[in-house]
């Protein structure tokens, strides 16, 4: 990193990374869309495979499916994420709520749909314990309340894993915002502390999370995991059912998958740019509501509204993960036991060796990704703190841009096109493609505390006649050595989590702790899924904990660094 | 020149007929096999199977020095999806899949593209021992196995009841449905195309069927339509009685047994004899499940393990298809501690200490014995199991 050249190609090198894949797997779609497929023996163009599509009699349900549940777990994580915020911005129970909901970012999106599950279904946790005293049920009700058909809750397990990502994101924007002013002064002009937050200081938070909040409706209307867990099955979402047509023996129905994963990108775009018309409408409407001038009314409730669903979606994870506890060392446990009949270690010691397995997959995997995002980003931004430019607004949506994608409509592409190339297996392909997703989250985790570092301290160091290498190594990293542990920590969970790259790139050869949880849940063992899910939120949880631990010790004579 | 490149691609073209392992020649398989890894593409949704797998894969390391990856898939026809694409894109060595546990549609689309290693399957040494008389091992839903693939475990249709809520069995799938129509919300299936799920469709349709002899040859258009007509009616009746009226089924078999034991549903279907007795052993469901079979017989078929014909480790995959034959393996596999499944192997034809052995093992407290389990009915060929499994869907599969 001491020349100047590679430095300079590391921005490039970057995009490509990130980028290249999610092109060559989008190409590789749309090709098989339009019927040219030679594995398959067809060569095209043909409309045949569109036409299939719209031949499958559950198409318009999956799409109203896909549509409404992305469209309304968005809507209610950013209502409570505002509601909690506006609220309760500054008071000790903002802290607490805040402290409860942060380390739930890091929870596997599978584990917590589990343990969702468990608790809500009829024979679940929480009838178990209201019965039969509360309920009188001596057996479970026939009620349709996991996989509902409307996918509500889908739409639950969604909101509960995003209002921490908006809230850690909301809070990020804050800082950058100039909002305890903007709120004191509306405070001193009579407003509620909600009616003067929202009026006042949200378009700007909002300005901030924009990105974020499509992430959110991109990924809502495409995920895959939660949906197989949580969502209805007749007929499922689209992204479930563009995944069955993948897997078909017969290969033709790819070509069907493909027109599916087209559509699927299609309705993510149209998603968002109906959001996009909504902002301007609702921007409008209420700058007409802040004219008016009302200083707010019904804010008692509301407040309470959102500390109640806040703390409420926090506990229903938690309790979620500790029934999934309870299961991994449970012996039989009929309903309405609150507890299990028999607790041991049975379970842990059956599944250990293949816990282990794929703990060491998950590990490579989730280390070698964040730490080649790790390189790339430090470059990044050494090459732009030395020629002082900054990231523009049209880069901040590039490094967004494979978040935006649905997965389900590129890795089927990039599945294939990797296979026509023999490249498709092993961990390398398999770290390449969470490199896609590791590497936005590294660089906005990293992003903003590396840009807030005190440049006078590189000035010192150049006065004593240190070369810019010497400041980026012996100064300016070490003193960034928190933030740095923490996106890596941040890469490291986001790999772990990731369900369709390791499968479909990975040929099955990759098992990580997601990919097992995933096909154990198709058997519906709660004890081996309780393994399991255990397993990989402590592979995404251990990093944290790290992050923590080493600058505490490293730096324990240096107080300052502690952050 | 000339002549030293033709015998260059001579020596390449020749290379991959070499590279095969010959099963007649036992010691040789078994010297290219130590130090092979097989990756065993199996379903990975039972844990007892794969704690059973990861057992065979200990013993065959242990005394052949061979390797075994259970991949753990969870839908076989993945596996099928991948050789056939490896075999388009031209892959034809060192294939990511050695061993596939494989039967019906999947095996016959396999056979169909050339897509197996073999025939090896009866030169294996144990298979002096299997039972090519009385069980199904040599067809494959009516399709000849031709030695393409090894069979391991016998199954059979069987009814999975709770008896605190369900005391007696139930001789045909009409009392199946008048039971159920009686008691709303206690019975479900596997939603199809799951095979459990389709395996359910077929037990109804040669149950009630007249008949059953049609279902041998391959569906026509001609008489699809008044074949299936009874099964479309039952269904309907049965419906909106089944669990959640129908609205969401189980995802496969072992998501049933969760049912049973949450005490959502007190009946449900099970393609393996055994499987009720392991899942009381291991907690799964409560020590009062029992099984039944039908009056008129129950729908029987093998397991089998196939090799890709672009595997790696074919002298390796071989290995351990003869060590699942083996009297050690079958003997494991039919502890219903273990896995419950019923052995592939001929009584007659083991050594003494080995039948002794058989004799002995308790069958488990659910498990019938095989005079209880009564008559095993042939499957149908595949073109039903299709052709029912896409109409299921749309009837009852898209919300409509």
């Amino acid at each position: 990193m001491t020349k100047g050249l590679p430095l300079r190609a590391l921005p490039a090198l970057t995009l490509l990374a990130m980028l290249g894949p999610v092109a060559a797997g989008l190409w590789g779609t749309v090709l098989p869309a339009f019927g040219h497929f030679p594995v398959a023996g067809q060569s095209g163009p043909s409309l045949d495979p569109i036409r299939h599509l719209l031949d499958w009699p559950g198409l318009g349900k999956a799409i109203w499916l896909s549509v409404f549940t992305g469209v309304t777990a968005t809507v209610v994580s950013l209502g409570l994420v505002v509601l909690i915020t506006a609220g309760w911005w500054g008071t000790r129970t903002f802290r607490a709520l805040e402290r409860i909901l942060s380390p739930l970012l890091s929870v596997p999106h599978a584990a917590a749909a589990f343990g969702l599950a468990f608790l809500i279904a009829p024979s679940g946790w929480f009838a178990r314990i209201a019965s039969p005293v509360l309920t009188g049920w001596d057996r479970p009700p026939d009620w349709l309340i996991v996989n509902d058909p409307w996918g509500l809750s889908l739409v639950a397990g969604l909101v509960a894993k995003e209002v921490p990502f908006l809230l850690l994101m909301t809070l990020a924007a804050l800082g950058q915002s100039d909002g305890t002013r903007g709120l004191r002064v509306a405070q001193a002009l009579g407003y509620g502390r909600l009616t003067g937050w929202v009026k006042c200081v949200f378009p700007r938070v909002y300005a901030q999370i924009r990105l974020p909040v499509f992430v959110v409706l991109a990924f809502g209307m495409s995920v895959v995991d939660v949906a197989v867990i949580l969502g209805p099955s007749t007929p499922p979402p689209l992204s479930v059912q563009i995944l069955r047509w993948m897997n078909d023996p017969d290969l033709s129905q790819r070509l069907t998958a493909a027109a599916g994963a087209l559509l699927q990108l299609a309705l993510v775009l149209g998603t968002l740019g109906v959001w996009i018309l909504a902002e301007r409408a609702i921007g409008a409407a209420g700058r007409r509501w802040t004219a008016r001038g009302g200083r707010g009314r019904f804010e008692t409730g509301l407040r309470w509204i959102g500390f109640v669903t806040g703390g409420a979606s926090a506990i229903a994870v938690l309790a979620g993960l500790s029934g999934l506890v309870v299961w991994s060392f449970a012996g039989f446990w009929a309903f309405p036991d609150a507890l299990p009949g028999g607790f041991g270690l049975r379970n842990w010691n059956r599944h250990w060796p293949g816990i282990t397995d794929a703990f060491t997959d998950t590990a490579v995997v989730a280390l070698v990704s964040a730490g080649l995002a790790l390189a790339l980003v430090i470059g990044c931004l050494e090459a732009e703190t030395r020629s002082g430019r900054t990231l523009t607004r049209r880069g901040l949506w590039l490094l967004y841009l494979p978040l935006l994608v649905p997965q389900t409509a590129f890795l089927p592409g990039l599945q294939t096109l990797l296979l026509s190339l023999g490249a498709d297996r092993g961990l390398g392909p398999v770290i390449a493609a969470h490199l896609v997703f590791v590497l936005p989250y590294v660089f906005l985790s990293l992003g903003d505390p590396w840009r807030a570092w005190d440049q006078r301290n590189a000035r010192v160091a150049a006065s004593l006649g240190a070369t810019p290498a010497a400041v980026l190594w012996r100064v300016r990293l070490p003193m960034l050595l928190r933030p740095i542990l923490t996106a890596v920590a941040v890469g490291v969970a986001v790999s772990v989590g990731q369900y369709l790259p390791t499968l479909l790139i990975g040929g099955g050869r990759v098992a990580t702790l997601t990919t097992e949880a995933v096909a154990l849940a198709s058997g519906g063992d709660r004890r081996a899924i309780g393994v399991y899910a255990v397993a990989q939120t402590a592979a995404a949880l251990l990093p944290f904990a790290a992050a923590l631990a080493i600058p505490a010790l490293m730096w324990r004579n240096r107080r300052g660094l502690h952050g | 020149m000339k002549l030293l490149t033709s015998l260059i691609a001579l020596g390449f073209a020749a290379q991959p007929a070499l590279a095969d392992p010959d099963p007649a020649d036992w010691s040789a398989v078994l010297n290219e096999a130590r130090g092979q890894t097989v990756f065993w593409n199996a379903w990975g949704g039972s844990t007892a199977t794969n704690d059973f797998i990861a057992w065979a894969g200990r013993r065959v390391a242990e005394d052949y020095g061979v390797t075994v990856e259970h991949v753990k898939l969870t839908d076989t026809a993945d596996a099928v999806t991948r050789v056939l694409s490896e075999k388009q894109a031209g892959r034809n060595e060192g294939g990511a899949i050695d061993m596939i546990w494989i039967n019906g549609p999947n095996f016959a689309a396999m056979k169909d593209a050339d897509l197996l290693f073999g025939p090896f399957a009866e030169a294996l040494p144990n298979w002096q021992f299997v039972d090519v008389e009385g069980k199904t091992v040599q067809n494959d839903f009516t399709v000849p196995t031709d030695g393409f693939e090894a069979p391991w475990a016998m199954a059979q249709v069987v009814f999975m009841h709770d008896t605190d809520d369900l005391e007696t069995p139930l001789g045909s799938m009409a009392a199946i449905r008048d039971w159920a129509t009686a008691n709303p919300g206690r019975f479900t299936y596997p939603q199809p195309p799951d095979f459990l799920g389709v395996t359910f469709l077929k037990q109804v349709l040669i149950d009630i069927t007249e008949d059953a002899e049609i279902l041998q040859r391959p569906a026509t258009d001609a008489n699809y339509d008044a074949v299936t007509d009874p099964l479309w009616a039952y269904l309907d009746t049965l419906t909106p009685a089944l669990w959640r009226s129908g609205r969401t089924y189980p995802a496969n078999g072992p998501a049933q047994l969760q049912l049973i034991a949450d005490n959502e549903i007190d009946l449900a279907i099970s393609f393996s004899p055994g499987e009720a007795s392991t899942a009381i052993e291991s907690g799964q469901l409560p020590p009062s499940v029992r099984t039944f079979v039908l009056d008129k017989g129950t729908l029987g078929n093998a397991s089998f393990v196939a090799i890709p014909y672009n595997s790696s480790s074919k002298a390796g995959a071989m290995v351990l298809a003869d060590f699942l034959m083996s009297p050690e393996a079958q003997l494991r596999a039919q502890d219903p501690a273990i896995l419950g499944y019923g052995t592939v192997l001929s009584m007659a034809s083991l050594p003494e200490a080995d039948r002794a052995a058989f004799d002995a093992l308790e069958l488990g407290i659910a498990t019938l014995s095989p005079a209880e389990l009564g008559q095993v009915l042939a499957e149908p060929d595949p073109s039903w199991m299709t052709r029912i499994a896409e109409d299921w869907t749309r009837r009852y599969g898209t919300g409509q």
